[in-house]
């Protein structure tokens, strides 16, 4: 089994496995808002390999990153709604 | 027998839409054709930057007069226009350019356009993204910038409101002083016949001094607040308009969307409207060496477009005597043609209707003496 580490989450601190990705650890954690569109609309993950652009987060100040391509990396601050 | 038209347009482009309800509001009844959709050529692919430009008087006039009309135009325009009066501002890398800086404010200054100069602080304040070190710059607050095509429709809407048919999505196969014939063989009669047809100008009418300057464009992902002003390096002056070779320059663009416009490129002598790589990878990191942190944003499109650009660097507006007789020219306006559709549209109307125009018609007459590269 892998090592926990633990990134925060709108300020929240979330526990997951080393080794999955961001949009993984997001709905793990029941959180499946992760943006809003332009017209408000909430967007979430839909393909999981990096085409769809869905799943932007803001992780570690980086606007519009992937979550679906990026592994969780302990004390990794993310934000949604962005 | 009097025709069904006194005037027939060719081109939906901003600049046919612009002379459509210029001729409508003054009483012509208007046929406007349009091969494509409005708005879809260069109008679609340009910046639509509006901005005061000084290469020589005449391009100052007409900036500056159409600049006047953009101001007066802005309360009316539908949100999607996305009109945002950024400000321009022309940034200096190096002692060279701030001396450029200060004729250039000197020169807008004793012409009543408002400007102001920035120190290398004063600069960085503006825009925090640039990389350290610039000099300074030149800020033109009443510069804006627009979503072009959007503006197109809305001039056409309001021309059909005076009264001006609209054809859109067939191609004129010949045009004569008095008329166009249509790819499927319809005659369309009228008292005059204006070419708007942008870069594609010279095949309704061989001959003209027009030649496609092709560019490429970029735009990001939002990121509000990334980007304050438009702006372009004070060395645009050198490498845009080296008028043979190839070009890029640093010239960014914020939207009100929070997205980031890239540019910008010139080439003479390509057809082919293939996004180059080459071409693409110099533009950026042109621009990524005045804004580093431009290399962190995503990317959502690039695309390319054909500037009409004449020898002199001025559009042609006016009547022009060819083999299928007298037509009118609205075109050539290279990468200026968004900023002045608007003189452009006064100055063509003045003139088919022998008013009295608010600025001198003649430098952009195509009767005119053609020398590449200068002109005063």
């Amino acid at each position: 089994m892998n090592d926990l580490i633990s990134i925060r989450v709108d300020g929240r601190e979330v526990t997951v496995a080393e080794g999955m990705t961001v949009a993984a650890a997001l709905l793990g954690a029941g959180i499946s808002g992760f943006r809003r569109s332009v017209s408000g609309g909430v967007r979430g993950p839909l393909c999981g390999m990096g085409i769809c652009f869905e799943c932007r987060l803001t992780i570690d100040g980086v606007a519009h990153s992937r979550s679906c391509q990026i592994l969780c990396r302990d004390g990794m601050e993310v934000r949604t709604d962005d | 027998m009097s025709a069904a038209f006194d005037l027939l347009i060719v081109g939906g482009g901003i600049v046919g839409a612009a002379c459509a309800v210029e001729a409508s509001r003054s009483g012509l009844r208007v046929c406007l054709i349009e091969a494509g959709v409005i708005g879809g050529g260069a109008t679609a692919a340009g910046m639509g930057h509006l901005v005061v430009m000084d290469d020589s008087e005449a391009q100052f006039a007409l900036t500056n007069r159409s600049l006047g009309l953009w101001q007066s135009l802005a309360p009316l325009l539908p949100v999607e226009s996305e009109y945002y009066a950024c400000g321009t501002i022309w940034a200096a890398a190096d002692e060279e350019e701030m001396v450029e800086v200060r004729r250039k404010r000197d020169y807008y200054a004793e012409r009543g356009v408002p400007v102001e100069v920035l120190d290398g602080r004063q600069l960085a304040e503006a825009e925090p993204g640039l990389r350290p070190g610039m000099c300074g710059g030149l800020l033109v607050p009443e510069d804006a910038v627009v979503y072009s095509p959007v503006v197109a429709r809305y001039l056409l809407n309001q021309a059909i409101e005076s009264g001006a048919e609209v054809r859109e999505g067939i191609a004129v196969y010949d045009i004569r002083a008095d008329g166009a014939t249509l790819v499927n063989g319809d005659w369309i009669e009228a008292g005059a016949v204006v070419n708007a047809t942008g870069s594609w100008a010279p095949e309704l009418t061989p001959g003209i001094p027009v030649q496609k300057r092709k560019g490429h464009l970029v735009i990001t992902d939002r990121y509000p607040g990334f980007l304050n002003h438009q702006l372009i390096e004070l060395g645009y002056l050198k490498s845009a308009h080296s008028v043979s070779s190839d070009s890029v320059a640093f010239n960014v663009q914020p939207r009100r969307t929070g997205q980031v416009l890239i540019g910008s490129s010139r080439q003479f002598g390509v057809d082919d409207p293939v996004v180059e790589q080459r071409m693409l990878r110099w533009m950026l990191e042109r621009a990524i060496g005045y804004m580093p942190g431009l290399a962190g944003l995503t990317v959502i499109r690039t695309w390319t477009g054909f500037r009409a650009a004449t020898p002199d660097s001025l559009p042609l507006i006016g009547p022009v005597e060819t083999d299928a007789g007298r037509i009118w020219l609205a075109t050539g306006h290279e990468g200026l043609g968004i900023t002045t559709a608007l003189g452009t549209a006064e100055l063509l109307v003045d003139q088919i209707l022998g008013r009295q125009s608010k600025i001198p018609f003649e430098p952009y007459l195509p009767t005119r003496s053609l020398v590449e590269g200068h002109h005063e």
